[in-house]
C-alpha cells in the first residue's frame, strides 16, 4: 500500500495534471485551493484564528464538521505553493446557511508542536469536535473551555487515530473511577 | 455576537471531568442547596448509554453535560483497515436506527473521488430507500418519545409500524439493519420483484395509523403539557450550535439539504419542507411526525418516475462481474477475486460530501492516498453536535421534563460515539 512510502517531505505543487484539482490564487488572504469542486482553504497556523473571524463575518454561520487526519509520511499530497505538508492536519467545514455555500479550512500542524487556536469562542458548536480531535489525534485547544476527553475514558493512554497506534496492539484500559 | 454572550452568559454547561462528577455526585451544597447527580448511563430513557451530570436545585436543573463515549469502538480507525468496497459494512453500523444514511454518504464520498456517475435507477432506489428508511426512523422515535412521556401505549404502536417498512428492507437488502445495500457504484441488488405492491401497502396502511398517533398524542392534553413550552431554543443558538435536522427546523429555520443543497434526485420531486415555530419539545415531535407524511409523499412518486436500468455502475473497475459470468470465463472469475480481496484503488484526494439523515446534517469526509483503502474516513454525526444543544435545552427547566428534553433530540448512541 502506498499509505507509507517515504518521501522528502516537501510539498510539490507546481504540476496541474488533475483538471479537478486546480490551484487558485488566495482568498481571505490565504491560498486557495479547489479539490473536487470544493473550495479549501489552507491557512499557516499563524492567520488560523483570524481566518475564522473572517469567515464568521463573510456569513459562514456554522461550524459544521472539525476532525484531524494523520498523513504520517505521506508528504506527497497536493498543496498550494508555499505550503509545506505537516505529519498531522486539522480540518474545519464550515457552511453558510443564506448563501447556500460550504468551505473548508485545512491547517498543517507539525508532529512535534500540536497547540492550535481553539475556536469554540467562535463557533460554540466546535466544542464537542475539538475534545474529540484532541482525543483521537492528541491536537492541543489553547483556550479551550473544557478540555476534558469526550470519547475515551480519562486517563486514556495514546491517540488512537494516529497512524502508529496500531489496531490490536494494547489490551483495552480499564480502571476504576478515583475516589472509589 | 450577541447570540455568543447569550450563550455564554447562560452558564448552562457543567465543565467538570468525570471523575470530579462522580465524586461530588449526590452530596448538597449546604450554601446553596445545589447537587450534582449523574443520570445514566443505564437509564431507561437516555437512549442506550447517554450519561447526562446534571447540577440541580431542588427540582430545577441549572447545569448539564452529556458525557458519552460508552459507545466508542473506533469506527473511524476500523475504516482506515477495510477497503473502500468493505466500508459501508462498518459505516452502516453507525446510526442504526437509519443505516442506508450512513451508507450513501459514504458511498456519495467515494464515487466522488472515483469521479463516476451512478445509473438514474441506482439513484431513485437509494432516494426510495432513504426516504423509507426516514419513515423508519422517525416511527421509532415516535415509538421512544411517546414511552419516555409515558404514553406507553404509543410504544408498541411505534415498533410495530416501524416493522412494516423493515419487512420491506427483508425483502430487498436481506437484513432488517445493516443492510449495506448503497455501495459505491450503485446498490448491492436490483429491488424484488413485486415491491411497488409491497410499498403501496405500506403508503395504505401508515396514514390511517399516523392519524390514530394524533389522537392518542398531538391532541392530548396531558401530551401538550407535557412537551409545549419545554426545551425551547431559538435559531441563533442552533446556528451557533452547530444543530441541523428537526432541531433546527423546530425554530422556523427551514434548512434541509435534501432542499437547499440537493443530492441524488431530490430537485425532481415535490415536497414540503415542514418547520416549527417555538422551538419546543412539541414541535420537534410534530416536525418528525409530518416529515413521515412527506416521505410518504416522496417514495409516491418514486414509484411512478423510477426509471428502467442498471442498479449499479457498468464500469467494471469498481462493479464486480455478473455471477453468471464468473462460471463461463476465467478472467471474469480472476476480476471477482481480486475486486473483493485486494479492492479498487481510488485516486488521491479528499473530499467532504453532505445528506440530510433523519437526525441532521450527516457528513463524510474522506481522504484517499491513491490506494485501496481509505487514508482517513470521518463521519460528521448529526446526533454527536446535536447533544451540545441539550444543555441548553434543559436549563432552568425541570427534572421532569430532562427526559422529554432528552428524547426530542432523538440521538442514536451508536453515531454519537462511534
Amino acid at each position: 500500500m502506498s499509505s507509507v512510502e517515504a518521501s522528502d517531505g516537501i510539498a510539490e505543487g507546481n504540476d496541474n495534471e488533475m483538471p479537478a484539482n486546480t490551484y487558485a490564487d488566495t482568498a481571505y488572504d490565504v491560498p486557495v485551493f479547489n479539490s473536487n469542486g470544493q473550495i479549501v482553504l489552507h491557512p499557516e497556523i499563524g492567520f488560523y484564528e483570524g481566518l475564522i473571524n473572517n469567515l464568521l463575518a463573510d456569513g459562514y454561520q456554522m461550524c459544521v464538521d472539525l476532525c484531524g487526519v494523520d498523513y504520517l509520511k505521506n508528504l506527497t499530497r497536493k498543496l498550494p505553493n508555499g505550503t509545506k505538508a505537516e505529519r498531522f492536519e486539522l480540518v474545519v467545514n464550515f457552511l453558510d446557511l443564506s448563501e447556500k455555500r460550504r468551505i473548508r479550512v485545512r491547517v498543517q500542524l507539525p508532529e512535534d508542536d500540536l497547540k492550535v487556536p481553539s475556536i469554540s469562542m467562535i463557533y460554540p458548536g466546535a466544542e464537542a469536535m475539538e475534545r474529540e480531535a484532541s482525543d483521537m489525534f492528541g491536537f492541543v485547544f489553547e483556550g479551550h473551555p473544557d478540555p476534558t476527553p469526550i470519547l475515551l475514558p480519562e486517563g486514556w493512554m495514546g491517540h488512537p487515530l494516529r497512524k502508529d497506534f496500531s489496531m490490536g496492539r494494547i489490551p483495552v484500559q480499564f480502571k476504576a473511577v478515583e475516589g472509589r | 455576537m450577541s447570540t455568543l454572550d447569550h450563550l455564554r452568559n447562560r452558564d448552562a454547561i457543567l465543565r467538570i471531568s468525570e471523575s470530579e462528577a462522580e465524586n461530588r455526585a449526590e452530596v448538597i451544597d449546604p450554601d446553596d442547596e445545589r447537587m450534582i447527580i449523574n443520570m445514566g448511563p443505564q437509564h431507561p430513557s437516555t437512549h442506550g448509554v447517554l450519561r447526562v451530570t446534571m447540577e440541580l436545585q431542588g427540582e430545577t436543573v441549572l447545569r448539564s453535560k452529556p458525557v458519552i463515549g460508552y459507545l466508542h469502538t473506533g469506527m473511524e480507525k476500523t475504516a482506515e483497515d477495510l477497503t473502500f468496497l468493505q466500508g459501508p459494512t462498518n459505516v452502516t453500523r453507525m446510526d442504526y436506527a437509519a443505516p442506508l444514511f450512513t451508507e450513501l454518504v459514504y458511498s456519495l464520498a467515494v464515487e466522488k473521488l472515483l469521479d463516476i456517475e451512478i445509473p438514474e435507477r441506482a439513484t431513485w432506489i437509494r432516494m426510495l430507500m432513504c426516504e423509507l428508511n426516514r419513515m423508519s426512523s422517525h416511527l421509532l422515535f415516535l415509538a421512544t418519545n411517546g414511552m419516555d412521556l409515558g404514553s406507553v401505549g404509543m410504544m408498541i404502536y411505534g415498533w410495530r409500524e416501524r416493522e412494516e417498512v423493515l419487512r420491506f428492507f427483508e425483502k430487498v437488502t436481506g437484513l432488517r439493519m445493516n443492510h449495506n445495500y448503497i455501495r459505491p457504484g450503485g446498490v448491492a441488488a436490483d429491488l424484488p420483484d413485486n415491491w411497488q405492491s409491497d410499498v403501496r401497502e405500506i403508503l395504505e396502511i401508515l396514514p390511517e395509523r399516523l392519524e390514530q398517533f394524533d389522537v392518542l398524542m398531538t391532541g392530548q392534553p396531558i401530551w401538550r403539557d407535557r412537551t409545549q413550552g419545554v426545551g425551547v431554543i431559538t435559531a441563533e443558538e442552533a446556528i451557533a450550535l452547530g444543530a441541523t435536522g428537526p432541531i433546527l427546523r423546530s425554530t422556523g429555520y427551514a434548512w434541509d439539504t435534501r432542499r437547499t443543497m440537493p443530492y441524488l434526485a431530490y430537485d425532481k420531486v415535490d415536497f414540503d419542507i415542514v418547520v416549527g415555530t417555538y422551538g419546543d419539545t412539541f414541535d420537534r415531535y410534530a416536525i418528525r411526525l409530518n416529515e413521515i407524511r412527506e416521505s410518504m409523499r416522496i417514495v409516491e412518486q418514486c414509484l411512478d418516475m423510477i426509471p428502467k436500468g442498471p442498479y449499479r455502475v457498468e464500469d467494471r473497475k469498481v462493479t464486480p462481474p455478473p455471477r453468471a459470468r464468473i462460471d463461463e470465463s476465467m478472467e471474469a472469475l480472476i476480476h471477482h477475486f481480486k475486486i473483493f480481496t485486494e479492492g479498487y484503488k481510488v485516486p488521491a484526494g479528499e473530499v467532504y460530501t453532505a445528506v440530510e439523515s433523519p437526525r441532521g446534517e450527516l457528513g463524510c469526509y474522506l481522504v484517499s492516498d491513491g490506494g485501496s483503502k481509505p487514508q482517513r474516513m470521518h463521519i460528521r454525526a448529526p446526533s454527536f453536535v446535536n447533544l451540545q444543544t441539550l444543555p441548553h435545552m434543559m436549563h432552568g427547566g425541570l427534572l421532569a421534563d430532562a427526559v422529554a428534553v432528552i428524547s426530542s433530540i432523538d440521538p442514536i448512541m451508536g453515531e454519537v460515539d462511534r
